[in-house]
């Protein structure tokens, strides 16, 4: 058996999946947030894509998508992963 | 080192790094004791992916990578610093969104700059590769709808869009699934599609994906929003993994797949929490033109108090449990409401609150609030932990809940929320609903409790009836 690029990425995802199920289960309902808004950071990781969707210098079409794409990522990652710092922070705070 | 050398040896080493990173990242998120630490080790993984990135580009131009990086970063560190913690459902919305839509973008670059740009002959799946084409057409697929029901969903939290009620379109499935099949169709065609040729049908399946995005969020009343936020940070994921198909990175699928289960994983308990299925959500019209079951929508036998009275009861309780809802995020009541219980408590009282899982507009978003006014997270309890401590509680406290503490709920099974597990404040021997008004809440049905015997009514904004009884406790 030989598999292609395409079943070797299938396999990846699937396993991906799975390891991402068992991770989560079972927590606790004062994290969902933070866990939904650190989650939803995790998401931005397509600025790797978009990073090499805008190589070239001269404007073309196919740039501005990619950095667009760059921008729209980039809120997504560093908004993401600030915001949910700033609240995890508050859940930190030690009692008087 | 040569490029090639870095390219083929360095950077997947540090893509895996990365991969290792967000696993053990999101591990510890879901901990409270190491959530921040977690949180910051997966930001270092994103670090690490986006410098594997740029090496793996070697010496390009970087004028439009910087500009972006930079840009990006300034937007998301604003939004992330400024935003209220009562406007969190609405930054999560709308970041899910900037997800969704980055990897659509990503697609369709990469379409352009081969298909279009590049001249190709042939067909796409010729330019492409099959595979490849075909991933192009869902990321564009699930990104655009990420992106547009995203901002539905943000317009929604922010009541706007008709207050955030439901808007139904007459035969709207209708109308959704043919733009589904028919976005799904275009997407198809465009595969097979001559180069010069695809270009109408891939802006036809991005027009579809977007408005296809609205139909899906529009029908979703306000309070059903925590189901449709989790879901769209699922669908996120989803659409982060199809670029990482398209660019063949398996950094992207993992992290995809992860967020994408982490999405459903939460979904799935909004909706068990709400005893309904995430069908039943998502087709839409909840709490619309459905008859009140079981009885009229006329209270009767309401009992009504001031501050004056309520304190009195409070002056004497010993143990006090406050049930926080939206109504709460909404009058900003979170620090009054901790000064209540710090005054109680300073008088010997014992204050806990419980924590309803579909309470507030995201899943944790009371948690959130409360912990912005330092309430220890220890004092929040559970639905389970709880219920059973109401019959042994003297006072509830019902802040801008409604539904969750409705007793209908588990004796008519005629009901619209009939099943659904609710917080048994009227277990307690006194109970005060602090509310508008007697509106119904989302179910749109009469909630049974303000007409029990054992229930008071306080009639105001929870932030000014909480000052009154902080007045007059302190009076006493």
């Amino acid at each position: 058996m030989t598999l292609g690029p395409l079943l070797i990425g299938i396999y990846v995802f699937v396993l991906a999946g799975f390891v991402g199920f068992e991770m989560i289960t079972k927590v606790p309902p004062t994290l969902h947030t933070p866990l939904m808004s650190g989650a939803n950071a995790i998401s931005g990781i397509t600025v790797v894509g978009a990073v090499a969707a805008a190589t070239t210098a001269p404007p073309t079409i196919a740039n501005l998508l990619g950095l667009v794409a760059i921008v729209t990522a980039t809120i997504n990652v560093v908004g993401g992963f600030l915001v949910t710092d700033r609240m995890l922070r508050m859940f930190g705070k030690k009692k008087k | 080192m040569s490029h090639e050398v870095i390219r083929s040896n360095l950077v997947p080493i540090i893509y895996l790094l990365s991969t290792v990173l967000f696993i053990f990242g999101i591990k510890q998120l879901a901990k409270v004791k190491t959530a921040r630490r977690g949180n910051t080790i997966a930001a270092a993984g994103m670090l690490f992916a986006i410098t594997g990135a740029l090496l793996e580009l070697g010496v390009v131009d970087y004028r439009w990578i910087g500009a972006g990086l930079i840009l990006g970063t300034i937007i998301g560190a604003l939004f992330a610093i400024r935003v209220q913690m009562t406007a969190m459902p609405e930054m999560v919305a709308l970041f899910n969104g900037f997800g969704g839509i980055a990897s659509a973008l990503v697609a369709s670059s990469v379409y352009w700059s081969v298909v279009v740009e590049g001249g190709a002959s042939g067909t796409v799946y010729d330019a492409l590769g099959t595979d490849e084409a075909i991933t192009v057409m869902l990321s564009i697929l699930v990104g655009g709808v990420t992106f547009t029901g995203s901002l539905v969903a943000l317009l929604k939290l922010q009541g706007r869009l008709r207050k955030g009620q439901p808007i139904l379109l007459p035969a709207r499935h209708f109308i959704t699934f043919g733009l589904l099949f028919a976005s799904l169709a275009a997407g198809g065609i465009a595969v097979g599609a001559g180069a010069p040729d695809s270009m109408v049908w891939v802006l036809s399946l991005a027009g579809g994906a977007l408005v296809l995005g609205v139909l899906l969020t529009i029908p979703i009343g306000g309070a059903d929003m925590p189901v449709v936020v989790s879901l769209l940070n699922s669908y996120s994921g989803l659409a982060a993994s199809m670029a990482g198909f398209v660019i063949g990175n398996p950094l992207l699928i993992i992290g995809g797949a992860m967020v994408g289960a982490a999405g459903l994983i939460l979904t799935q308990i909004m909706c068990v929490a709400m005893n309904r299925s995430l069908l039943n959500v998502l087709v839409g019209g909840f709490g619309v033109g459905e008859g009140t079951a079981g009885g009229s929508d006329e209270y009767t036998g309401v009992t009504s108090c001031g501050p004056e009275e309520a304190a009195m009861v409070l002056e004497n309780a010993e143990s006090v449990i406050i049930i926080p809802g939206y109504g709460l995020a909404v009058a900003q009541a979170q620090h009054a409401v901790r000064e209540l219980a710090d005054l109680l408590k300073s008088r010997g009282t014992k204050v806990t609150y419980a924590i309803h899982p579909v309470a507030g507009r995201m899943p944790g978003h009371m948690n959130v609030l409360l912990a912005e006014a330092d309430v220890p997270y220890e004092e929040l309890l559970e639905m389970d932990v709880i219920n059973s401590e109401f019959k042994n509680t003297d006072v509830a406290i019902v802040l801008g809940a409604n539904d969750v503490v409705n007793p209908i709920a588990t004796k008519d099974p005629s009901s619209p929320i009939a099943g659904m597990p609710i917080l048994n404040a009227h277990e307690a021997r006194s109970v005060f609903v602090v509310k508008r008004s007697l509106s119904p809440g989302y179910a749109g049905i009469k909630n049974e409790l303000f007409e029990y015997d054992n229930t008071m009514m306080i009639f105001g904004d929870a932030k000014k009836v909480l000052q009154g009884l902080i007045g007059e406790v302190k009076g006493l």
